[in-house]
């Protein structure tokens, strides 16, 4: 399954023996294959069996908890997918991803740009600051948070999750971002300070432009990290109107326990768009990731 | 060199935001014939003026959400408390005492510092083992990339349901196990507490292992291609290599990595949570300090036990994490976790 894909596409075969031997050399060598393959089913194989259980009856994974859907249902992800709940969820996912992303790039990226390229006291300090918070996911400061959210009232709504969201994707964005920022080359910014201009419209003429990619990669990070989020909408959220997808899904399950396919097929349903957005954007976070770790 | 260029900068701008509020200050009403230290100062002001727009609402935002909280879970400690209103019951350290004379909490401590050490051994050499994989130039290999981190990219909720569905008694895995003729293996993976741990153990490798390999895959791209080069014309054989380039270079992005999956650990949540629920992870012997801390605070609504049992978790997260960084990150954090020694 890892070799099809990335197959050219073979021409005629006249110049097939060409091909052959071209190819021949950059295939290597079987034990390689065979234990990536491993991996891969092991990786893949808990994911495809949810999939595949959407498609099955209840009965069916009751007399065969690991076999092959036969024959196949489509009723559990019709039904999934004609419930409002599940929509109304899946559009609260999409709100509080959405605009986290987009708060934790815009706040993230004019931060590291300071960090990164402003000379003053305390420079060193902040980012030290925004640093230090990645020793503390918010499992520590979860039920102070739940209380300092309850006094701003913003219990059972999406804005008492996404706040906090923001809060705790800083430092991991800023992270990746200053080493990206103080990658640009000096003359640049010297180049446009003589052709007039400010530090400012440095900043949005060739900074965000160049740091393109961070964005991306820092942008992908957040979006995950927001639609899986489970702590804090589980402390914030009270009400099913208002869940968001992974509380939805819990929900779901502890509701419907005995029908297993109908949870199955909410499950698959649910881990879509993280999946979608991470496939088309694997290689920047790889590429992000690797400016972050040499410093 | 900045500072002139600054001046050369303000100089040919008009700069109307200085004038007033240097007023304030007094010295500069008038339209000073000294240019030079006027414009120097407006350069200054405005350049803290840029700061604080540029970074002021990134800082706002954490402190009042990350940092306040901290402090605020240090002050409702001291108290016994419901979680209403102003806290009045001081009870000085006596949620503390509790917390640490509690068999429960004992037991937490010790399955984080099982886990800790478990998702160290089990994901550390197969990562890096991996990642070396991975790295070679084989076909398909972006696409095996991106199948590896869908573990990681699935939510915590959506692998608890899952796993738990397959680790039933009747459930997916068993059932193989049957199959293939291994059934006297078959046991109760969820319940049994001295099978449980090891389930927990096998659920959190499979999820957390793919951004170990992609961090590792990261940290081997940084490696320049010429030592091996270099390393190849001399003779070296390919595990030579390895042992001699890649590991030794390799070793901040390893450092980096453990230090990640240690903090992770010790605030592990969710999957215990999900998949053992509220009641049974004590007894099936999964139970940590976070886990402990939502049952004993928020579901009994005891919010004043619940913070001071999140001031432990930080305490010992924060004595790991510094004891961490004095003795292993020192050489090579390049500033990212001690502050910006390299600027």
């Amino acid at each position: 399954m890892t070799t099809v894909t990335s197959a050219p596409p073979l021409p005629g075969s006249r110049p097939a023996q060409v091909i052959r031997k071209d190819r021949s050399l950059r295939w290597g060598s079987p034990v390689t294959y065979l234990v990536a393959t491993v991996l891969v089913a092991i990786c893949v194989g808990p994911v495809i069996y949810i999939i595949l259980g959407g498609f099955r009856t209840n009965s069916q994974i009751t007399t065969d908890p690991s076999g092959f859907p036969g024959p196949w249902q489509l009723g559990n992800y019709g039904s999934v997918l004609s419930s409002p709940l599940f929509w109304q969820q899946v559009g609260n996912s999409t709100i509080s991803a959405l605009s986290t992303t987009v708060a934790v790039v815009v706040l993230g990226v004019m931060a590291s740009f300071v960090i990164a390229r402003y000379d003053f006291r305390g420079s060193a300090g902040l980012y030290s600051l925004f640093a230090a918070g990645l020793m503390f996911p918010m499992t520590v400061a979860i039920t102070p948070l739940y209380i300092l959210v309850k006094g701003l009232g913003l219990t059972n709504s999406l804005l008492g999750v996404i706040l906090p969201q923001i809060a705790f994707a800083l430092p991991t964005t800023i992270i990746i971002m200053v080493p990206f920022l103080r990658a640009i080359p000096k003359e640049i910014e010297e180049a446009a300070s003589i052709d007039g201009a400010s530090r400012l419209g440095f900043f949005f003429r060739m900074v965000v432009p160049l740091s393109l990619p961070g964005v991306i990669t820092t942008g992908i990070l957040a979006f995950i990290g927001a639609w899986n989020g489970y702590m804090l909408p589980l402390f914030i959220l009270n009400n099913e109107s208002q869940y968001t997808l992974p509380l939805g899904v819990q929900a779901f399950a502890s509701q419907y326990s005995v029908d297993t396919a109908r949870v199955l097929a909410f499950t698959s349903l649910s881990m879509i768009p993280a999946l979608v957005f991470f496939s088309a954007f694997e290689r920047r976070i790889v590429g992000g990731l690797t400016g972050a770790v040499k410093g | 060199m900045s500072d002139s260029q600054a001046d050369v900068r303000t100089a040919d701008v008009p700069v109307p935001p200085v004038g007033p509020v240097r007023a304030g200050g007094g010295a500069t009403t008038a339209p000073s014939p000294a240019g030079r230290p006027r414009s120097r100062g407006g350069a200054d002001w405005r350049k803290r003026a840029e700061i604080g727009v540029l970074a002021g609402p990134a800082i706002v935002m954490f402190v009042t959400f990350v940092i306040l909280p901290v402090i605020m879970a240090a002050y409702y400690g001291f108290f016994r408390w419901k979680g209403f209103g102003v806290p009045t019951d001081f009870v000085g350290l006596d949620n503390y005492k509790i917390i640490l004379q509690d068999s429960a909490f004992i037991e937490a401590v010790q399955h984080n510092a099982f886990i800790v050490v478990m998702s160290l051994v089990l994901q550390g050499p197969a990562a890096i083992a991996f990642a070396l994989l991975l790295n070679q130039k084989i076909r398909g290999r972006s696409v095996i990339r991106v199948l590896i981190f869908v573990p990681y990219v699935v939510s915590e909720v959506i692998v608890g349901t899952g796993w738990s569905l397959m680790l039933q008694t009747t459930g997916a895995v068993n059932d193989l196990l049957e199959k293939a003729g291994l059934g006297s293996f078959a046991t109760e993976w969820l319940s049994d507490p001295s099978v449980a741990i090891w389930s927990l153990m096998i659920i959190i490798t499979w999820k957390y292992i793919g951004f170990a390999v992609i961090l590792m895959l990261a940290g081997l791209q940084s490696i320049p291609e010429e030592l091996y080069e270099a390393a190849a014309i001399d003779g070296a054989s390919y595990w030579q290599i390895q042992r001699r380039i890649t590991l030794p270079l390799l070793g901040p992005t390893i450092r980096i990595w453990a230090f990640l999956s240690i903090i992770g650990a010790l605030q592990l949540f969710d999957l215990v949570y999900i998949i053992w629920g509220q009641y049974i992870a004590s007894t099936a012997g999964t139970s940590t300090m976070a886990t402990y801390m939502v049952l004993e605070g928020r579901n009994a609504g005891n919010y004043g036990y619940g913070n001071a049992v999140a001031v432990v978790l930080f305490f010992i997260s924060l004595v790991i994490a510094l004891v961490y960084q004095r003795f292993v990150l020192r050489r090579d954090t390049a500033g990212a976790l001690t502050g910006g020694k390299t600027k």
